[in-house]
């Protein structure tokens, strides 16, 4: 029987201090967090930062594309870079629930390694907490992310004006339909994978190559559609967006129209929605369509006076309607 | 481009529409009485493609939304019990009584769980069985054949801890309540394509027949749409009228025999209660005796409770064409889909969430 998480490991002593040896130092070792003191020493942090915070709760916590840990360095790292930031340092803190299998914690560990590996950035602090069965659900994990600022004026949510360019980086929906269809038990001709990526380089990439980016944000909780009215509202403006242009996958498309779900309202973990004055827009989609993050890149509407704080939506078929804020969970319908 | 790509072509779609413009003859007021075309309908943003002179109006037909006060009271009571209640997901937030809803009995220790189907509620008792499971029986003709199969199922399987709380509705006898009702002008029916998988054409024979009503059997894509309202239109103009089946492609006249003798072979029809509607005779579905081990009405002992009228809500008045959402005095301020007062509101096809949610 493969070893299990017992409540020893969270007591501060000999387990715990194992356990920082043999898994996280193993896989995260770094000269901040070797040094085993009670906080971190960093430096190389200048100017204006960035700083971002997130706690990870996701069931399944294996799912297709990814896992709990790699989500947990992705969703950070990405929160931190929508600021216009490098990422340079974040801390972990685990919660973990009696019984857990150490297979599967050296799983989550081995692949939060991987994913700061590629985004460039040091795991340089952590905690780890074991509680007893039930108290939570297998693992959660937390995550604070800081970095260097290079745009200036760094994008926000309220920076959107009339005559923006409104783009996204790729097809919409994927992470959601990938866990929910997993949560429910369902499994499709094609697996659809999670998109959970790091946007960080790709996100330098455009600071540096297109200049003056206004709004950059990524719609994970709540999706496109909720994201947009957060930007629509911090800014003061109406987002006109055109539904034939927005990526969706087929495959993401036929699920969600089987469980009665809307894909722009789904999670997303690995895309962007960047606003950006009209003469930098093609500029922006040629440096994203040249990035692994960014193929599937698209300008999917502007931004113009008309109904402030709200999103209209032109239909496939030319008409309008509004396109509202997630209520509370989407639910599978009776009918 | 596959073949239900062709249901949502602008190109065929404008086309459609061009014909109805061109042959509209005066106000037409059309409804539906299903809550995927009033999503349909309002996603796809047709509402604002049509000519001013139709009216598009959403009747009864999302079960969620003619689901009783009463219904509702009983069901949030039965979770007060020592049970584990099964349900679609839709009916999770609706308010009752005081603006209670199962959301608010399971964050107080209720055991709610949301399934999509019967089977997975029968499955939960299969797995505990030192639970009792109730299976909430909320939908029309779609749903409640695959519920009457599951209580078949459990009966053979003797599982001991199943029943269904039945409060299925059946859509014929609220249409003809619809079609004698002085106080509502339709001109036209869009007649719902799932439930009509089921039961097929005959039951709606009686709009033609009887109140001269064209009746419409269609789809849920934008085409399907705007065929069946052209198709209604040139029966009114032309004065003959029919009930047409125009969704063939997934409707058969005949409907699904199998699936109505499952249906009938558990239930029985009975009076049932609709929001708005009031008492509709033989609109309802109750578990028959020789099943009563499986009727949660039964083997829990719940009635239905009686209730206060949530006041100033006017989902009745909703469901029955006669006013439009924004016409009821708490739409938009104290009714909204976050906090919403009635039914209409809460349910994901319910005409007053569509209309707060999508109309621009």
């Amino acid at each position: 029987m493969s070893e299990r998480i017992i409540l020893d490991y969270g007591s501060g002593g000999k387990a715990s201090q194992r356990l920082i040896k043999d898994l996280f130092i193993k896989h995260f070792g770094n000269p901040s967090l070797n040094r085993l003191d009670d906080a971190a020493l960093i430096s190389g942090l200048e100017g204006c930062l960035s700083m971002s915070t997130d706690t990870f709760t996701v069931d399944p916590v294996f799912f297709p594309g990814g896992n709990i840990g790699s989500l947990a360095v992705h969703g950070t790292v990405n929160d931190v870079a929508m600021l216009g930031a490098i990422p340079k340092y974040i801390s972990c803190a685990f919660i973990l629930e009696e019984g857990l299998k150490m297979d599967d914690l050296n799983r989550i560990v081995s692949s939060m390694a991987m994913a700061a590996q590629d985004a460039g950035v040091l795991i340089v602090t952590g905690d780890t907490k074991v509680v007893p069965r039930g108290a939570v659900d297998r693992i959660f994990i937390n995550t604070t992310g800081i970095g260097s600022v290079v745009a200036h004026p760094p994008p926000s949510g309220s920076r959107a004006v009339p005559g923006d360019m409104i783009l996204v980086s790729g097809s919409i929906g994927d992470h959601g339909l990938a866990i929910l269809s997993h949560r429910q038990g369902i499994s499709f001709e094609t697996d659809i994978l999670s998109d959970s990526q790091a946007l960080n380089h790709l996100i330098i990439k455009l600071i540096r190559e297109v200049g003056d980016v206004h709004v950059l944000r990524d719609p994970t909780r709540g999706g496109l559609a909720t994201t947009l009215n957060e930007i629509a509202q911090q800014s003061g403006v109406e987002l006109f967006i055109e539904q034939e242009k927005i990526p969706v996958r087929q495959e993401v498309e036929g699920g969600c129209s089987f469980l009665g779900l809307d894909p722009l309202y789904l999670a997303n973990e690995g895309k962007f929605i960047c606003i950006l004055p009209e003469k930098s827009a093609g500029k922006a989609l040629e440096v994203m369509h040249a990035d692994p993050a960014g193929q599937g890149a698209a300008i999917i509407g502007h931004v113009r006076q008309g109904r402030k704080g709200k999103v209209v939506l032109r239909t496939a078929l030319g008409g309008h309607r509004l396109l509202d804020m997630l209520e509370g969970e989407q639910l599978p319908r009776i009918c | 481009m596959n073949l239900l790509n062709k249901f949502k072509d602008p190109k065929l779609c404008l086309n459609i529409l061009a014909q109805i413009r061109a042959e509209i003859n005066g106000e037409f007021r059309f409804m539906e009485v299903c809550g995927t075309h009033t999503m349909a309908i309002f996603q796809s943003g047709i509402r604002t493609l049509l000519p001013e002179q139709i009216v598009h109006l959403s009747g009864p037909g999302c079960p969620v939304c003619v689901t009783h006060d009463r219904e509702i009271a009983a069901y949030l009571a039965l979770s007060e019990k020592d049970l584990v209640i099964a349900t679609f997901g839709d009916l999770i937030k609706v308010p009752g009584p005081g603006g209670r809803n199962l959301k608010m009995a399971q964050a107080e220790g209720a055991r709610i769980k949301v399934v999509y189907s019967a089977f997975d509620a029968l499955q939960i008792a299969l797995e505990n069985p030192d639970d009792k499971v109730v299976f909430l029986g909320v939908g029309f003709e779609t749903t409640a054949p695959t519920v009457a199969a599951v209580i078949r199922m459990a009966r053979e399987q003797g599982v001991g801890n199943f029943s269904v709380l039945s409060f299925h509705k059946l859509v014929p006898p609220a249409l003809k309540a619809l079609a004698t009702d002085q106080q509502i002008t339709v001109n036209g029916l869009l007649l719902p394509g799932h439930v009509s998988t089921i039961i097929g054409l005959e039951p709606y024979l009686f709009l033609a027949q009887e109140y001269k009503m064209p009746s419409v059997i269609g789809g849920f894509e934008p085409l399907d749409i705007l065929q069946a309202i052209l198709i209604m239109i040139r029966q009114k103009n032309q004065g003959q009228v029919e009930v047409v089946n125009n969704y063939k492609r997934v409707v058969s006249d005949k409907g699904n025999a199998r699936a109505m003798e499952i249906m009938y072979d558990v239930f029985v029809t009975c009076d049932a209660l609709w929001r708005g509607l009031g008492v509709i005779p033989d609109s309802g579905l109750a578990v028959r005796k020789q099943y009563q081990d499986f009727d949660a009405s039964v083997v829990h002992d719940q009635k239905l409770p009686q209730v206060e009228e949530i006041p100033g809500c006017k989902c009745g008045e909703v469901l029955k064409g006669l006013i439009s959402p924004d016409r009821c005095p708490l739409y938009g301020t104290r009714c909204t889909p976050a906090r919403p007062v009635g039914p209409c509101m809460v349910s994901t096809e319910g005409s007053c969430a569509a209309y707060y949610k999508y109309r621009l």
